[in-house]
């Protein structure tokens, strides 16, 4: 058993697409027609074969609710690896993106936390 | 700014519990002759008590450590930086209940920006502290 896919409630797939894929700098694997919606992932440049993330719609209501109720506390959807979390925080507010948290040293890892404008607040972290 | 809309909100959230007698604190209910006597009333009334019993916990003090490193901060941050550098295990709802005992005392403001909610610093209430038992003046401390 292997973990191919994780997913992201997204609240419009064109939108989260480029903002995944322009911003954030993913590339996109999968994008096929699936019923009213698409089956869509992205994936790490530098990990072409890695896991893929879906970009999946929130489709269930009590999805768009879970989703409100842990932006209301600062709480990230799901969260991804960088070499640097400075100099990434550098770079994305360059091109726009809002951080509810700037780089902080939590302990062995510095995070910060930024609104993909999807509707879900992601972490980005690396070793302290 | 930031004393006024806190002591504002604080009272009408106390209003029910507070009784005539009990001063308001903050500087627009502060006449210059009753400065001493309004000081005191803060410290020996309800909100004195909110105050000291916000004061007496060591995770609550924790807290205010990590706000007074850096101001606005949310409800995840708060909890992430007691959890990974302080080791301190509390749930989320534990946390929460200690903030909300820190707003009732005056020494934590919420805002919220847009679907955000932030956490702020309030150092306001500690000065009613300091000006009950004053610390020595500095012309006394070069004297010694």
């Amino acid at each position: 058993m292997r973990i191919t896919v994780s997913s992201v409630y997204v609240d419009d797939q064109d939108k989260a697409l480029r903002f995944y894929t322009d911003v954030l700098g993913f590339v996109k694997k999968t994008d096929v027609p699936a019923g009213e919606y698409r089956w869509l992932t992205v994936v790490s440049p530098e990990q072409p074969d890695g896991v893929e993330l879906l970009l999946e719609p929130t489709g269930h209501p009590a999805a768009k609710t879970y989703k409100e109720a842990l932006v209301a506390d600062g709480i990230p959807f799901t969260s991804f690896a960088v070499d640097d979390v400075r100099s990434e925080f550098d770079r994305l507010r360059g091109l726009g993106v809002a951080f509810v948290q700037e780089p902080a040293e939590m302990g062995p890892v510095t995070t910060a936390v930024f609104d993909d404008t999807c509707g879900n607040l992601i972490q980005i972290a690396s070793q302290a | 700014m930031s004393a006024v809309s806190g002591a504002v909100a604080l009272d009408s959230r106390l209003m029910p519990a507070m009784t005539a007698d009990v001063p308001m604190r903050g500087p627009l209910h502060r006449s210059p002759s009753l400065t001493c006597k309004y000081g005191l009333a803060y410290c020996d009334g309800r909100m004195g008590d909110l105050l000291y019993r916000a004061l007496a916990d060591a995770t609550r003090r924790t807290i205010l450590d990590e706000l007074a490193d850096r101001d606005g901060q949310t409800l995840f941050e708060i909890c992430t930086r007691l959890a990974m550098k302080h080791n301190i295990g509390a749930s989320r709802q534990a946390i929460s209940q200690h903030l909300d005992v820190l707003e009732a005392a005056g020494l934590v403001r919420t805002e919220r920006s847009g679907r955000y909610k932030f956490h702020h610093l309030d150092t306001a209430p500690l000065e009613e502290i300091s000006e009950r038992w004053p610390m020595p003046s500095a012309t006394k401390e070069t004297n010694r």
